[in-house]
């Protein structure tokens, strides 16, 4: 028994098929169901494919999450939806479910923006987010700087990737190096025995004329693949753990040294970084130092909560509700290239 | 019971509800066909809620949801499903799937509907209107096809014979759906794609990396 909403989340953006139950700010469940498997064998999601995925797997994941979190579909009070970013085959299953059951429970809807998800999923965990932070979210579609006044209403970009994602570029690597898909926690692994110091590969856009707050790292997955093709081309062998660590170093390096300068340029002292790469140990662990060194509080979610699932959308959602946001109309639709600073379709 | 029935495998959405008893024709009570393009996902909800709007009737009164399982363009078609699916759901009925093609035209005949890529769905059917032939896909010529052909007129030229124009009914859905609301045991909404997905396999990873996957 609460006053809070209970908020029955769905997210299909990619290849997860997410469901989230939300009491408030409480996780009561997150039941995922992944298609990543069926996609390994193409180095990358196919979309068709995710898609056929999602609608098979809705229904029964949709009751997995009800029965962890011991409710009914009667207790739902709203329903949250990702309406994008994302692929679009893909995000419509999520839709045209999640508009079905809102209709049949008579219970609102909400369509929002899986990235301002992503930021909201850390409230589970850590409680109310202080306003305004810095949001970092760095995952396989997008690497982006936020400012964010008000989670439920106000979210601006400060800059984000002009080619790859920071998880984009981590599989990319990935594959270079014969690592299995998707290679993000496989570099990771493999950098833990490496010696970030040994390769100096390039910090992209760290000039003094770049972008302060953009982000490129196709020219790093370049340099990473010559650097690996020159040591074949020589017969030498490839020493993968290295290669992993100093890709990653330099990734990582430029993602905390601009979020911290975010803070820093805007007097904003919370800093919080969301998204699947938010699971990579080495930036959690400077991250964490370089916030300390500069007096910023850091929030990350645990690395379950970083990468897509539904208990993020029913966060957001939940946070809609409880800011009296207006909840989309029945017309919602889905928006692949949804923009960051609409938190939500209201109306 | 009270029926509503669903169908998105064409570019039109079809909604429908109808009063439906074992052995005889079901009746139906409204029913909205909306020209909705690639819109499907956007003006399904609000077509449910209008038609049931129109009847009268709320969603507690329905007795079971029946959708076409296509063959039709993916993307909209899995809306239609996956709505269907979850409407049931949320209500606790039974939910019947049925071939979309099925639901257009009655008696002998065969169906063209549009497959997009220059091809068409296409099924055959008797003269008690049993399926005998399909669903298949192919170029409108290499479909196995029997007069009359009633769909999509649009391929008559391709065909070389008169295609007289038909689209899914409500009462066609439910016809179809006949023999699955009287058991009262429906089987698994299993979409009708007909085709695989799209997707190659990367070419072979280079000679570097599979060395060092070797290791
Ligand atoms: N430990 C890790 N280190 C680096 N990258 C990671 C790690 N874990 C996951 N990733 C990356 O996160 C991305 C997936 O992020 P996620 O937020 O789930 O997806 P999306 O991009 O669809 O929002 C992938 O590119 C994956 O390689």
């Amino acid at each position: 028994m609460s006053d809070q909403p209970l908020v029955l989340g769905f997210e299909t953006s990619c290849d997860e098929t997410g469901i989230g139950l939300v009491r408030g700010s409480t996780l009561l469940s997150d039941a995922l169901a992944t298609s990543v498997a069926e996609h390994e064998r193409f180095g990358g999601v196919v979309p068709e494919i995710a898609s056929r995925a999602h609608l098979e797997a809705m229904v029964p994941t949709v009751h997995r999450a009800l029965a962890d979190a011991g409710v009914t579909l009667g207790d739902v009070d709203a329903v949250a939806v990702t309406a994008g970013p994302g692929l679009t085959g893909a995000l419509l299953v999520g839709v045209a479910a999640a508009k079905a059951y809102a209709l049949a429970l008579d219970r609102p809807l909400y369509g929002v923006n899986h990235l301002a998800a992503h930021v909201a999923v850390d409230e589970l965990e850590h409680g109310r987010l202080a306003e305004p932070s810095i949001a970092m979210l760095v995952s396989g579609g997008h690497s982006s700087l936020l400012l964010v006044p008000d989670l439920s209403q106000d979210v601006q970009p400060l800059g984000q990737t002009i080619d790859d994602a920071a998880g984009e570029a981590f599989d990319k690597v990935a594959r270079v190096l014969g690592l299995p898909f998707p290679g993000g926690p496989y570099v990771d692994r493999a950098a833990r025995d490496g010696d970030p110091a040994s390769i100096a590969f390039p910090r992209g856009l760290t000039g003094q004329r770049d972008a302060p707050y953009d982000f490129s790292f196709s020219g790093l997955k370049t340099a990473v693949a010559r650097w690996v093709e020159a040591r074949e081309r020589a017969g030498e062998p490839v020493p993968v753990p290295d290669v992993a660590a100093a890709f990653q170093e330099a990734v990582v390096d430029v993602l905390t040294a601009k979020a911290v300068r975010a803070c820093r340029d805007h007097g904003v002292d919370h800093l919080v970084i969301g998204g699947g790469v938010a699971a990579n140990s080495r930036l959690r662990a400077l991250a964490s130092e370089r916030c300390a060194a500069a007096g910023i509080v850091l929030r990350t979610p645990s690395p379950r909560l970083c990468t897509d699932n539904g208990a993020m959308v029913a966060a957001l959602g939940s946070r809609l509700v409880q800011a009296g946001v207006a909840p989309s109309d029945p017309s919602l639709g889905a928006d692949s290239s949804m923009p960051i600073d609409v938190v939500s379709r209201a109306g | 019971m009270l029926v509503l029935a669903l169908d998105t495998a064409t570019p039109t959405l079809v909604v429908g509800l109808a009063r439906w008893s074992a052995g005889v024709p079901a009746e139906v009570l409204a029913e909205t066909a909306v020209e909705s393009g690639n819109r499907h996902a956007e003006l399904l909800t609000p077509a449910v809620r209008a038609v049931l709007a129109d009847a009268g009737v709320g969603m507690a009164e329905l007795g079971a949801v029946v959708t076409g399982l296509g063959p039709g363009p993916f993307t909209g078609l899995r809306v239609g499903i996956v709505t269907a699916a979850a409407l049931a759901d949320a209500r606790g009925l039974p939910v019947v799937g049925v071939c979309s093609l099925d639901a257009v035209g009655t008696g002998a005949r065969s169906v063209v509907t549009d497959a997009r890529r220059k091809e068409v769905y296409w099924a055959g059917y008797d003269a008690d209107g049993t399926r005998v032939a399909g669903p298949g896909v192919d170029r409108p010529e290499d479909a196995a096809l029997s007069d009359p052909v009633v769909g999509d007129p649009g391929f008559a030229e391709r065909l070389g014979r008169p295609v007289q124009a038909a689209a899914v009914t409500t009462a066609g859905l439910l016809r179809a759906a006949g023999p699955q609301l009287a058991s009262g045991r429906p089987d698994p909404l299993v979409p009708l794609y007909l085709r695989r997905p799209d997707a190659v396999p990367p070419a072979a990873r280079k000679a570097v990396s599979q060395r060092v996957a070797g290791q």
